[in-house]
């Protein structure tokens, strides 16, 4: 089969949507980790993590930052198009649907990955303007280091209640998502099977619980011990 | 013996023909005996539009016993009605409440345009067969049973496939008209099989092509299909499909 065969089919799509996001899967899991440092009631360890990523691993950094723009830019556009193309597929639609139940796996969830999607992009730019792009605030660490305090613009920014609240009312959105979106892809990718089906799609939720409530809790937490409610 | 006939009110799609524009009507028929399969009672209906000399509602059909993929409604919101695992010819009227209205719509699908009333061109599905849903092979008398090899569990799962009677619930029931479950199930009755081998990457390549030629949608996981397929085919059947898919893109 060509190359551009595969890519242009429909499954062809999906496989490359599922690819870019797991791959995005994993991104926010180190994401997470990573953001666990804000827990740290020291501030260099969060910024002297920061600063790591920032400048101590030379031109890896710009590679990984190129690569987890184009795994977002690549999901969103064939996100696009393949909502597009579906969209199309049913020009007259009904005067009502109902749910099947039964063995469906059809969910709130699954029928909003788009609207989910989409409101995600638009906060990972507000998201990058407050922090990665936000204002530069420097300090010198305990040990004499003079570098970002990106630990001050976090905590700043979730002083406010209602960014704290904006930005957990994202997270939950994107635990959605994954919670259609984690099982969804080992699927797409054919890799399924009858007992594999029980144990990712139950992997899939634990997943997108976990992860979904240690995005909601930071915030929380910064805003209780040193944000608004300080 | 007591009488325990319904009155059933319909809102049907009506459309005179693939150009026009259709609208729901409304029909009240009375003393539907619950033991009706809902063939039957449309057929009571169009018998009196008959003798009122109005045109009756055209609907495929032609077994009547679940077998042949022929019918094919979205009643009440569900592609062949209230059960899984039936086709509208196996539903019965005892599953309806006395004096409910019951909402009658066609398969909606670009791929499937409506000819009239609750009749699809599902033609779409004989391309998608045409293009690689058989086997080459010579036939003649045939060969001593242990020639061929097949392992229990993939002669079960391919008769699992082969159940499809290329009904098109599955399309209509998907939120994105996909019919991968159809052509899932086509392409894994023989990649389950020795005899579907030699032609197994060009045949998913040019079923997948053909079903992305008329227009489908892509599978998002849902599993609607699954739920109202009449022959209850698993969703699996679409993940082997892109195995196979994967397969023949490194051929
Ligand atoms: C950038 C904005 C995003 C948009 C517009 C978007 C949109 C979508 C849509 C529409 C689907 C369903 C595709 C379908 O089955 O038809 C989907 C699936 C998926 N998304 Fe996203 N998404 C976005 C961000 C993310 C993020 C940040 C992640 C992970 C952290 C993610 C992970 C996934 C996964 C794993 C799937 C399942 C893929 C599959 O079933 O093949 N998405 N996304
Ligand atoms: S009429 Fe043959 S399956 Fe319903």
């Amino acid at each position: 089969m060509r190359f551009s065969t595969f890519s242009y089919s429909s499954l062809g799509k999906k496989i490359y949507m599922a690819i870019l996001g797991l791959l995005l899967v994993s991104f926010v899991t180190v994401h997470l980790i990573g953001n666990l440092a804000l827990l740290s009631p020291d501030k260099d360890t969060f910024n002297k993590y920061s600063h790591f990523l920032t400048h101590d691993i030379g031109g890896i950094i710009l590679v990984a930052e190129i690569l987890i723009f184009a795994f977002f830019f690549f999901h969103f556009l064939y996100a696009l198009v393949v909502q597009w193309n579906n969209w199309k597929a049913r020009p007259i639609g009904y005067k009502k649907v109902k749910n099947a139940g039964g063995a469906s796996k059809k969910t709130i969830m699954s029928t909003t990955m788009i609207y989910t999607g989409l409101i995600i992009i638009i906060w990972l730019v507000i998201h990058l303007l407050n922090f990665k792009y936000g204002e530069e605030v420097m300090y010198t660490t305990k040990d004499g280091m003079l570098i970002r305090d990106l630990y001050a613009t976090v905590t700043g920014y979730f002083s406010n209640i209602w960014n704290v609240i904006f930005y957990d009312v994202v997270m939950i959105l994107l635990a959605l998502h994954l919670s259609h979106g984690f099982w969804s892809a080992f699927q797409s990718l054919g890799l399924n099977g009858p007992r594999f089906m029980k144990f990712i799609r139950g992997f899939g939720y634990l997943y997108a619980i976990v992860l979904g409530a240690g995005f909601v809790f930071i915030p929380v937490w910064v805003y209780l011990t040193i944000g608004g409610a300080r | 013996m007591e009488n325990n006939n319904l009155t059933i009110k319909l809102k049907v799609w009506r459309q005179e023909n693939a150009g026009a524009k259709g609208k729901f009507v409304d029909y009240t028929i009375d003393d539907v005996n619950p033991d009706m399969s809902f063939l039957e009672m449309l057929d009571e209906l169009n018998e009196e539009l008959i003798k009122k000399d109005d045109l009756p509602i055209e609907f495929d059909n032609d077994c009547r016993e679940g077998i042949c993929g022929m019918c094919g409604m979205v009643i009440n919101g569900t592609a062949h009605g209230p059960k899984s695992g039936t086709t509208t010819c196996e539903v019965r009227m005892r599953q309806f409440k006395d004096g409910e209205t019951i909402l009658i719509e066609p398969w909606r699908a670009r791929p499937f345009p409506v000819i009239k009333d609750l009749v699809v061109d599902r033609s779409a599905f004989d391309r998608i067969m045409v293009a690689g849903g058989y086997i080459d092979v010579k036939t003649g008398s045939a060969p001593d049973a242990h020639t061929v090899l097949v392992p229990k569990e993939n002669a079960d799962l391919a008769m699992d496939m082969a159940a499809c009677i290329g009904c098109g619930a599955c399309v209509a029931a998907c939120p994105n008209a996909s019919a991968s479950l159809f052509v899932g199930a086509k392409v894994s009755q023989f990649a389950l099989l020795p005899q579907g081998q030699p032609e197994a990457t060009k045949r998913v390549e040019a079923m997948v092509a053909q079903m992305d030629e008329e227009g489908f949608g892509a599978c998002s996981n849902h599993g609607e299909c699954e739920a109202v397929c009449p022959k209850n085919i698993s969703i699996l059947a679409i993940a082997r499909m892109r195995r196979e898919y994967w397969k023949a893109s490194v051929h």
